[in-house]
């Protein structure tokens, strides 16, 4: 049973993110070397959010519980501002990357668009959030024991897994619609990416009642899908052509007859 | 860690091929770019391996994370102390032992290079390898089978560990397929990580591996370094450094080399010190040589020295190690990916 838990947990909370990444990013070097860099501007992030609730909760009352909570509610608000600060850092320096990358090449078009670096810095973003939520979990899952064998819930790690699929897409989506607003100078987007991701860090506190944190994020998750779809450059008419194979572009790309 | 990617110098039939001497300095700066990606992540698969079977054995077999009370003689002061500073003393104590065992052992590599003893370097390797692929295997295999419970008779112990030290000397001191060869190298770097978890107390552990770091920076950049002296004379003489001692992810096939045949055949790492030596990479030179290699083709991967694998191994095994967390090994790994 805990092979099976553990298997399955790990597939529905990464699989596909590594789809993802197997089929658009494996290949091209670039890519990969920009995921990984997102990935560690996140854990850069996570390190300063967690220097400052270290601190903080040194320094606090140990005893009083509504205080530690308190504290954990300031500390994921925080780390999700700083994340957001990352990505935003992470952007200006992808710009300057790419204006030098330009000013040295001998082509005139750029070895990555922006909206590319946008979906894998995202991704990384998303990896590295999924992983440090939820393989602590996985390496429990796979040991002896029961879950919630004191009362607590038994749905804890398919919920987890569940939740960190969830945020990892989340992050790629947010990582589009981001890049693209500070591109285009919406704010209005960027907002609303830092907004969405501080609500559903706070439906996290929901917990032990699974539903009402997993369906608001799924709602959400939905929701900047579609949005970063759109962002993305895509309509209901490539959709269309995509599905049914008639799309002239991605055919010629794939030699692929009609 | 120095990793330089040489850039694959076909010359395609017919003259259309890249014609590397003329273009201006600039170019040159964006073509590494554009190479130096995909050799970076040639790159990142064998640490990757490598890695990744340090912190599995860590997890599984307890023997390499057990409290021990033996050490290396490079480190021969305690830290069973309860005093924090005394520990603290001796853990800096331990890495300036080892660190000028390190140096020395360098610089000895160096003079015998240059005064062409190859011989003794020879003879020093191969002891080195045979010790690592013969005893280090078998105390590996040993504490593999103790972990899970599984009995094996000494007979087909002895069979394995010959042909796996058989096999491994000759692919790495003669020739053999590149992923054998590429195979053995990752698995030996692991071994040696594995020895260094665990008989290197731990706060040692990490001031050495603070210390090593300084020292590479000063070994390769400085022009008196003992490295950079290494790889000038071998350049210099148009030879390969050991490749023994450098993980390259292509073979190199350059015909028109005049080098005696001995030097290419060196493989592998050597004992600690020597490894911990030989841990820059070749620093190819970025401008087109003026060799006439036009009718050969040469492709050229990256190296990376084998001390780097064990370092960042020593370090990632350290953190599975002591943390029981997976939070940190992970953060480790990404971080030396960077």
């Amino acid at each position: 049973m805990t092979a099976a838990v553990f298997f399955g947990c790990t597939f529905i909370a990464f699989g596909p993110a590594v789809s993802l990444f197997l089929f658009t990013i494996a290949r091209e070097p670039l890519r990969v070397i920009f995921l990984i860099a997102g990935a560690f501007f996140w854990l850069v992030s996570l390190l300063l959010a967690s220097l400052v609730w270290f601190i903080s909760v040194q320094i606090s009352n140990k005893e009083s519980a509504s205080q530690q909570k308190g504290l954990l509610i300031f500390g994921v608000v925080l780390s999700v501002l700083l994340q957001e600060t990352f990505r935003f850092a992470y952007y200006k320096l992808l710009k300057k990357a790419n204006e030098g990358l330009l000013a040295l090449s001998q082509e005139e078009t750029m070895p990555i668009s922006i909206r590319q670096l946008a979906y894998v810095s995202g991704l990384g973003f998303g990896f590295m959030s999924g992983a440090f939520s939820v393989v602590n979990i996985l390496a429990d899952s796979v040991g002896p024991g029961t879950i919630g064998i004191h009362g607590d819930s038994q749905h804890y790690f398919l919920s987890s897994a569940f939740m960190t699929m969830a945020i990892i897409l989340l992050h790629m989506f947010w990582g589009v619609v981001f890049f693209d607003g500070c591109e285009k100078q919406r704010w209005l987007a960027v907002a609303a990416v830092v907004i969405s991701h501080l609500v559903v860090s706070c439906l996290t506190f929901q917990n032990p009642q699974y539903i009402s944190s997993l369906v608001p994020t799924y709602i959400i998750m939905f929701s900047m899908g579609i949005w970063a779809f759109y962002t993305a450059g895509g309509s209901l008419r490539n959709l269309k052509l995509c599905l049914t194979c008639k799309d002239k572009d991605f055919l010629l790309a794939n030699h692929r007859p009609r | 860690m120095l990793v330089q990617a040489g850039f694959s110098r076909q010359t395609r039939p017919g003259g259309g091929g890249l014609d590397q001497e003329a273009e201006p300095e600039d170019e040159e700066e964006e073509l590494p770019l554009k190479y130096g990606a995909k050799h970076v992540i040639m790159l990142f698969v064998p640490v990757t391996l490598c890695m990744v079977v340090v912190v599995a054995t860590i997890k599984s077999v307890s023997f390499y994370s057990e409290k021990t009370t033996q050490q290396l003689i490079y480190t021969p002061f305690t830290e069973d102390t309860p005093n924090v500073g005394r520990r603290l003393l001796n853990s800096v104590l331990n890495t300036i032992i080892m660190i000028s065992v390190i140096v020395v052992m360098t610089i000895l590599l160096v003079v015998l290079y240059k005064y062409r003893c190859y011989k003794f370097i020879h003879g020093w390797l191969i002891l080195s390898s045979l010790m690592l692929l013969f005893w280090f295997s078998f105390m590996y295999l040993g504490e593999v089978f103790k972990t899970y419970n599984v009995a094996v008779d000494y007979p087909t112990v002895a069979m394995i560990i010959w042909n796996f030290g058989a096999v491994g000397m000759v692919c790495i001191h003669w020739k053999g397929p590149l992923q054998l060869q590429q195979a053995y190298l990752i698995l030996i770097s692991a071994l040696m990580a594995l020895v260094f978890i665990k008989y290197l107390p731990e706060w040692s552990a990490w001031v050495i591996l603070g210390a090593i770091s300084i020292y590479d920076l000063v070994a390769v950049l400085s022009p008196k370094g003992p490295l950079r002296m290494l790889v000038e004379t071998a350049q210099e003489r148009n030879e390969p450094i050991f490749p023994a001692l450098i993980y390259s992810s292509a073979m190199m096939w350059t015909v028109t080399m005049a080098t005696p045949a001995d030097a290419q055949h060196s493989e592998i790492v050597s004992d600690e010190e020597a490894e911990l030596n030989g841990r820059r990479a070749q620093p190819q030179s970025r401008q087109p040589r003026s060799i006439p290699e036009d009718e050969l083709e040469e492709e050229r991967g990256v190296k990376l020295g084998l001390g780097d694998f064990i370092f960042y191994s020593v370090l990632v095994g350290k953190a599975a190690a002591t943390g029981g967390d997976w939070n940190t090994t992970l953060a480790c790994f990404v971080a030396i990916l960077i």
